[in-house]
């Protein structure tokens, strides 16, 4: 767990054992992640490697959600907005201009902050986890309202299609180079996000989920750290979107749907949330599911509704929540 | 552009309607959150049920008395299945924390429109009227349909019922007392989960009248519930959560603010009542007839 | 000179008021103590010192100036921390975290993005867990420590906001005699060692003389006496409301 500090004082050769371990362990982490693509490409399907980039693309949100939910406390009810403010304002500029793909890429995430703070800038400032969860749900209903019915300027339902992206990252005849563009965009992000919960601003966050009040008596305005938390997650969240409109080439306006924001909450909540790399657990074992489920039935709601149900009633703290407690059990003491 | 004043008062008549049919809506939402405490997401979900289930109704009895059977009808179904939801699910999580709870709820939306899927299919449907409801009347010189006339008389109709209701019977007075105290009302010996139940069940069969009463002026289809229960959350901030003549009022500004804005733009009406939300929650953060809340 | 002065403070409540018309002054470098019967509107008035809720009338002035209209967070700002009566501290972050977090906003780290928390402010922080006597506990998730220590670590959380004033509502509340006079001696010493000024509430009378160089009295929200400990022992419209009956 992350908040071991400092003053753990702890023998030198476990230390040296555990640093040992870590570092074989990302080693090895690192060789299947180049590997695989390679692997699925030649022996089974390139679909694999489609899903596999599908993997990181919500992986990259759901943590990003999480800066939001986990850390922050905030039960964010409309993060499709972000995700989708990136995918189409990236799409937008692409399809209508003759912005490069670089620039677009660089742009839309900061539409997606943009987007960020003016539904922050009203949802921190009400009081309680319903009025929150209402408000956001709203404003990205809002959202996809507008995607929706502006065909002049979003094409409406039709959606953009035919987004062209640098031969380079193509997709026309192998995934695997972009395969390797999302997984080096998503490292970039991970490192940044990690920085950030472990930085001053991750812990005062941490502060004012676990007490409001407390927090605003030491001085603290609750309300700006809020909202620079739920930019910096809109940020992260537009850098999904634009990853996302790059892999499928098209975007509509599902994208910004309520479901898609019960879907990133579901990840986060069944990875467990408290966790910094809960919520990555959570979208693989989700993106997999789906592929899985929805090649057999059409009632992927139905099974991502009972999931989520049974989460609530019977593992409220996730996969990884479940693996810790289980470890923790093993190891004879109690661990938070 | 000018608007004739035949035109202005056909907008308001038909925002009185749309504001009724709100309100049986939020009314249920509003009720459900100021006795238990929770915010239920999948709310909308009833109001489709109901509107289905009249489907199901008129196009199995034919004529008129397809109808009327589907008024009637169509929301005890609902309520039975908002008491099955309550006594299955919902009891188990009101201890628990607030993002449980509106977890579960949330996932509900999920559930029941693949239900709706499942059965119905998802294709549009439509719902017709009898003759006696579906002619014009003349008032002023103006025409309107009678339609708009009966939901309001319907609406009307509910308010009193649940005036009466909260106001003079002695459940009713436990429900508030429930609202305010709850343990006080279990000290006294009330049984506050029967309690909850019937409440649950109350607001399901207003969502579902709503979704039946509402029927024959819609193109059924799925996700229908996200857009009711959005605008329902809009009155509920305008009003104050937990306030049923919140509600109300809610309502009527919600329903009026709609009828105009359709005039001005039509694809966008929405955003005037969100433009109302964020100004609301700006200057008046518990609406305009709520109490402060107390929950996290 | 007073670092704090209260000037016809009101506050009601629905009609009823919790605090009337009362003035109140607290000298630089004093323990001074606020005693009276509950409801006399002791917790209001640290509410409407901390900034938690705004004055009807009156003024109230820190270090000479005017803070009666400041948010919590201003006031906090200007150097007066707060306990509060129920223990308030951030239950699921260790010993050490809970000071931690609150010295980095202090010296303003607060929106430090990518430094990394755990190297910062690692000695300042041991000092005040040292001082609250919490070291063999730094460790530990706070929310499951005994109620005193907890206690504790609130005035830590209060003094890592490097207050001139403290503002401490019951901070015996709930300890045992043992731990209440460790805690006496805690804040004494905590109070010279870094020349504080203090103004606390509490009911256990012997905790009061034992601690206090200045007593004020209140009933009904406004002040009927004030003084030295043994002018107010003597005082007789205290001795009605605390010894009278009896």
């Amino acid at each position: 767990m992350e908040n071991r500090n400092p003053t753990n004082s702890r023998g030198k050769l476990q230390h040296t054992t555990n640093t040992f371990y870590l570092v074989s362990g990302w080693i090895v982490i690192g060789l299947v992640l180049v590997a695989l693509p390679f692997f699925m490409e030649y022996t089974i399907s390139q679909y694999y490697v489609y899903l596999a980039i599908k993997v990181i693309v919500w992986v990259l949100f759901a943590m990003s959600f999480n800066i939001v939910l986990g850390y922050g406390g905030m039960m964010s009810f409309g993060h499709a907005a972000f995700f989708g403010v990136g995918a189409y304002s990236s799409s937008l500029l692409l399809v209508k201009t003759s912005c490069p793909m670089v620039l677009a890429f660089v742009i839309a995430p900061f539409a997606a902050a943009a987007a960020g703070v003016i539904i922050g800038y009203f949802s921190v400032r009400v009081k309680g986890t319903f009025y929150f969860a209402v408000i956001t749900l709203s404003f990205a209903q809002l959202a996809y309202i507008l995607a929706f019915k502006w065909r002049s300027f979003t094409f409406g339902d039709d959606g953009i299609q035919g987004i062209e992206v640098p031969s380079i990252i193509s997709t026309d005849e192998t995934y695997i180079n972009f395969y390797f563009f999302a997984l080096i965009i998503l490292l970039i992000c991970l490192y940044l996000l990690w920085r950030i919960v472990r930085s001053p601003f991750g812990m005062m966050l941490m502060t004012l989920r676990e007490n409001p009040e407390r927090a605003a008596f030491v001085g603290i305005k609750v309300e700006n750290y809020r909202l620079i938390a739920f930019t910096i997650s809109a940020f992260f969240s537009g850098v999904a979107g634009v990853l996302y409109a790059l892999l499928e080439t098209s975007v509509a306006p599902d994208v910004l749907f309520w479901s898609m924001s019960g879907e990133v909450i579901l990840m986060g909540v069944l990875g467990g949330m408290h966790i910094f790399m809960g919520p990555a657990l959570g979208a693989t074992i989700m993106v997999l599911l789906n592929s899985f489920i929805t090649s057999y039935t059409e009632y992927w709601g139905l099974f991502l509704g009972i999931t989520l149900i049974l989460i609530v009633l019977f593992f409220p703290k996730g996969v990884t929540g479940l693996i810790v407690e289980q470890y923790g059990a093993l190891k004879g003491r109690k661990k938070r | 552009m000018a608007f004739d004043s035949s035109m202005l008062f056909i907008q308001f008549v038909s925002g009185l309607s749309r504001a009724m049919v709100l309100f049986l809506m939020a009314s249920g939402l509003t009720l459900i959150f100021g006795v238990m405490k929770v915010i239920n997401f999948a709310h909308g979900v009833f109001y489709m049920l109901g509107a289905y289930i009249a489907f199901t109704l008129t196009a199995l009895l034919t004529g008129p008395l397809g109808f009327w059977a589907a008024i009637v009808i169509a929301p005890t179904v609902v309520a039975l299945i908002g008491g099955l939801v309550e006594i299955i699910l919902l009891r188990r999580i009101y201890e628990k924390e607030h993002l449980l709870q509106i977890l579960l709820t949330y996932s509900l939306i999920f559930v029941f429109n693949d239900a709706v899927k499942l059965l119905w299919g998802e294709e549009m449907r439509i719902v017709s009227l009898p003759k006696i409801l579906s002619g014009f009347v003349t008032l002023f010189s103006h025409r309107f349909p009678i339609y708009y006339f009966f939901i309001i008389t319907i609406g009307i109709l509910v308010a009193l019922l649940l005036w009466v209701f909260l106001s003079r019977t002695r459940i009713g007075k436990v429900l508030r007392a429930a609202a305010e105290h709850k343990d006080m009302v279990a000290l006294l010996g009330y049984d506050v989960g029967g309690l909850f139940t019937v409440v649950f069940i109350i607001a399901t069969w207003l969502g579902g009248l709503a979704g039946a009463v509402i029927a024959p002026t819609v193109r059924l289809s799925l996700g229908m519930d996200m857009e009711i229960i959005i605008e329902c959350f809009i009155v509920a901030i305008v009003g104050g959560l937990g306030s049923i003549w919140g509600a109300l009022l809610g309502a009527l500004i919600t329903g009026q603010i709609y009828a105009f804005g359709i005039l001005i733009v039509p694809n966008y009406a929405m955003a005037f009542l969100f433009a109302l939300a964020a100004l609301i929650i700006i200057f008046r953060p518990n609406g305009l007839l709520g109490k402060p809340l107390q929950t996290g | 000179m007073s670092i704090l002065e209260l000037k016809e403070v009101r506050k009601s409540f629905g009609g009823v008021m919790a605090v009337a018309g009362l003035n109140l002054r607290v000298e630089d470098n004093r323990i001074q103590c606020i005693i009276g019967p509950n409801g006399a509107g002791k917790t209001t008035l640290f509410n409407l010192i901390s900034g938690l809720y705004s004055c009807d009338e009156g003024l109230i002035f820190f270090k000479d100036r005017d803070i009666t209209c400041l948010s919590p967070q201003e006031i906090v700002k200007m150097g007066i921390g707060r306990s509060f009566q129920v223990t308030n501290i951030f239950p699921k972050l260790t010993v050490f975290e809970n000071i931690q977090s609150v010295i980095l906003f202090t010296r303003r780290k607060g929106l430090s993005l990518f430094s990394d928390a755990k190297r910062l402010f690692v000695d300042d922080t041991k000092e005040i867990i040292s001082m609250i006597g919490l070291n063999k506990k730094a460790d530990k998730v706070s929310g499951i420590l005994p109620a005193g220590d907890r206690k504790r670590l609130e005035l830590g959380i209060v003094l890592a906001t490097a207050p001139e004033l403290l503002l401490l509502d019951e901070p015996t509340c709930g300890m045992s005699p043992m731990e209440t006079a460790d805690t006496i001696d805690l804040i004494k010493a905590i109070a010279v060692k870094r020349s504080l000024s203090v103004l606390f509430t509490e009911h256990k009378m012997d905790v009061v003389f034992g601690i206090a160089s200045h007593i004020t009295v209140m009933n009904f929200g406004s002040v009927i006496a004030a003084g030295k400990p043994e002018e107010i022992r003597a005082d007789l419209k205290v001795q009605q409301i605390y010894f009278g009956e009896a």
